[in-house]
């Protein structure tokens, strides 16, 4: 099954050209449906088969390469392609086939008598295609293909409906601001790429990495190349400051929103970071930044998500702000922890948008919580998966959320320190605020939608999917049990992820000088403060709803603020993309494209022009005056050759 | 009694001077096709003059092959010319001279 890694990459992108090319004459949803979630179906088929094939291998040889062929080999550069099955990969491999089966089953009952149904399962299988060409990459080239695929794929599928108004703009709009924030983190990545092959002569992960501690590199060039790599990855994984794509990509359809810009695409930054472990142990500095930049995207994020009202909006947030926290977790580095905590969040997160894209449905595409409430007697399924997926991602016990959250604060307290603790702690306290205000809004209190909608539950080929997630975001902790309550055995997750970042974890060679009592208080407060947040959200939102304007009222410049998230839109607009614009219309625009190079074109054209105007008068039509000229000339050539002689 | 091989070339570059006095300056086709005529055979009196005097046949080789081409040409010009004098009443050249700007 190792062996077959590469059909779970080609299926899908069977899957994109038949439904791509053929989709539009089929028309029958059924078979555009059975067919482009199948393909994702056999791949995490294979997926399975091959995780288990590597569980049955003894730990040193759970790496296969299967190389396919030569991509490019341009003097010393060789580019295979070529595929790495490790444990590393075979994770993100699970995570992305499952979960995007399980959101592509649901797409069918989504998108149902949508007039592009076709188009959106060719571009879902094209996004699948390019996600495992990322994660299941072994080198940097591969990894870019992928990349840039996703972020095609994210592009195209923000603004599948591209006619829809979107807040002030259009979806195509939020498609293109996703696109070129993108582009600007991908720029950072490409320079870290350069680099690396500057200084390692390939771009072979195994490669690169091997060299790092043989050749006498200096730190500085480490720095660089980790800081490039990092921008990369805020601007995919929407971390400060090119998170602000996140929240406008919520202009696409909700399977889009739950499977691309929740559950795998944004997690991609995580993912490379992790794998270039051994490149960013070599720079503490960079890892620090990367620490601090996490904690404050988790806590920022969390902020904003307090007070909007777009049941999507605050996911994005949410989602955001988890990223925060997985990037935390490799900042203080606890590569593992942040794996985890990518699988677990996949799990919740994805089933929070379908399961709001359930209540968007039946609320006639209506986002606004403050025109739900109640909707839990009507669509009983919906309310209890989104009520699991809430627990999980509040931190309660046994819910999945709380290994993997718990585990980034243990490891954020005991690596780092007590600040990226702390902030961590706050951020799972308003995590389950807004989680919480957001399900008691939507499926408690009183019903505050009109007379006109009839709230429903969705069919079952919508609700299965998020039963099947429901089961997941619930059970999916216990495969990272820690050491503290698993014993011996320790945790399995980082145990079966340990030969991937044992090199990087000897580099940083961090020894935790705390003990488990300390371990078992910080897991018991930041338990109590994720209940602590439900309950005040119970007691504002379900008790005494008007508490909350009242608060909006006390403190209305921080609540405009937060409801304006800090702003950050406008400054960009102000400081950035207001001076590009103008520069490029009266710049580079009026002067230097219409003066400077048309002018020299048009200049050119007018002096051949002018010029040929008045030569022409020498061809008079008289053939004896030509016969002149050319006897004049044999003459004067003869006469230079006898006289060179 | 040889005769020195500058007669044979001064009276070769003669007929060529002539003949392109004529090209350039006869108004009338036909006399000019005649002074082309003439360039040409004063070509061919040099070579068989260089042939003769190098005792080398190459020359009097080139000689036939501008006979040839001389003898085509001549069929192909004065067809021409007739052409020109079907349209344009004259064979004049100076009024031959719409190939201009």
């Amino acid at each position: 099954m190792i062996q077959l890694i590469y059909l779970t990459i080609l299926l899908p992108f069977v899957g994109f050209l038949f439904n791509g090319l053929l989709g539009s004459k089929i028309k029958n949803e059924k078979v555009i449906g059975i067919i482009g979630s199948g393909v994702i179906g056999i791949s995490f088929i294979i997926a399975i088969g091959a995780f288990f094939e590597t569980l049955n291998l003894p730990v040193e040889q759970r790496k296969t390469i299967v190389d396919l062929f030569t991509w490019l080999s341009v003097g010393g550069l060789n580019i295979h392609f070529a595929y790495q099955v490790d444990q590393l990969s075979l994770v993100m491999a699970l995570v992305v086939t499952g979960v995007g089966f399980i959101i592509h089953v649901y797409s069918i009952g989504y998108m149902h008598g949508d007039k592009s149904f076709w188009r959106f399962f060719s571009y879902l299988n094209l996004f699948i295609f390019a996600m495992m060409n990322l994660i299941l990459a072994d080198n940097f080239l591969v990894l870019f293909l992928g990349w840039e695929g996703v972020g095609l794929c994210s592009y195209l599928l923000i603004g599948f409906w591209y006619d829809k108004k979107f807040e002030k703009m259009t979806t195509a709009d939020a498609g293109k601001k996703a696109f070129i924030v993108n582009r600007i983190g991908d720029f950072g990545f490409l320079l870290g790429m350069f680099l690396i092959y500057l200084t390692f002569g390939s771009l072979n992960f195994s490669d690169v990495f091997s060299k790092i501690g043989v050749l006498n590199i200096s730190q500085s060039v480490f720095n660089f190349i980790a800081l490039f790599l990092f921008i990369g990855a805020t601007g995919k994984s929407a971390q400060i400051p090119l998170y602000i794509w996140l929240p406008d990509a919520m202009a696409g359809p909700t399977p889009v929103s739950a499977l691309i810009h929740a559950a795998t695409m944004v997690t991609a930054g995580v993912y490379m970071v992790a794998r270039c472990s051994l490149i960013y142990a070599s720079a503490p500095a960079i890892l620090t930044v990367v620490a601090i930049i996490g904690a404050l995207t988790a806590f920022f994020a969390a902020t904003i998500g307090l007070v909007q009202n777009d049941i999507k909006k605050v996911l994005a947030y949410s989602t955001v702000s988890q990223l925060g926290y997985m990037f935390l977790a490799l900042g203080v580095g606890a590569f593992s922890a942040g794996i985890f905590h990518v699988m677990t969040h996949a799990f919740f997160k994805a089933l929070l948008f379908l399961a709001a894209g359930s209540v968007i449905h039946s609320m006639h595409e209506d986002q606004n919580i403050q025109n739900f409430g109640g909707l839990r007697k009507y669509m009983p399924a919906t309310a209890i998966t989104f009520l699991v997926a809430s627990l999980a991602i509040s931190g309660i016990p046994p819910f999945s959320g709380f290994f993997s959250k718990d585990e980034i604060l243990w490891k954020s307290f005991a690596n780092g320190n007590v600040i990226y603790w702390a902030i961590g702690a706050v951020t799972a306290l308003l995590t389950a605020f807004y989680m919480f205000r957001l399900y008691f809004l939507t499926f408690e209190g009183n019903s505050r939608f009109g007379k006109d909608k009839h709230p429903h539950e969705s069919p079952k080929v919508m609700t299965f999917p998020l039963i099947a997630l429901a089961i997941l975001a619930f059970i999916g902790g216990f495969i990272g049990i820690p050491a503290l309550f698993s014993g011996e055995g320790g945790n399995a997750f980082e145990n079966w992820l340990e030969p991937v970042f044992k090199n990087a974890q000897a580099r940083l060679a961090e020894t935790s000088a705390y003990g488990h009592s300390m371990e078992i208080s910080l897991m018991v407060i930041s338990v109590i403060l994720g209940v602590g947040g439900i309950i005040i959200a119970r007691n504002i939102y379900l008790k005494k709803p008007s508490i909350a304007t009242e608060l909006a009222g006390k403190f209305k410049g921080l609540y405009n603020l937060l409801w304006n998230k800090y702003f950050v839109d406008e400054v960009y607009d102000a400081t950035v993309v207001t001076p590009i614009v103008k520069t490029s219309d009266s710049f580079l625009w009026r002067i230097t494209d219409a003066k400077i190079i048309d002018g020299a074109v048009n200049g050119a054209a007018a002096i051949v022009d002018r010029v040929s105007k008045n030569i022409r008068k020498i061809q008079t039509g008289v053939a004896q005056f030509y016969a002149i000229i050319m006897a004049l000339g044999i003459v004067l050539a003869l006469f230079w050759i006898i006289m060179s002689l | 009694m040889q005769i020195p091989i500058e007669y044979y070339l001064i009276l070769s570059a003669f007929m060529f001077i002539v003949g392109v006095t004529g090209v350039l300056t006869k108004r009338n086709a036909i006399i000019v096709f005649m002074s082309v005529e003439l360039m040409l055979n004063s070509a061919n009196l040099t070579m068989i003059t260089f042939a003769s005097y190098l005792g080398s046949s190459v020359g009097q080789l080139f000689v036939f092959f501008v006979m040839t081409v001389a003898a085509a040409e001549a069929a192909i010009g004065l067809a021409i010319i007739i052409a020109i004098f079907r349209n344009k009443l004259t064979v004049n050249i100076d009024e031959i001279n719409i190939l201009k700007w």
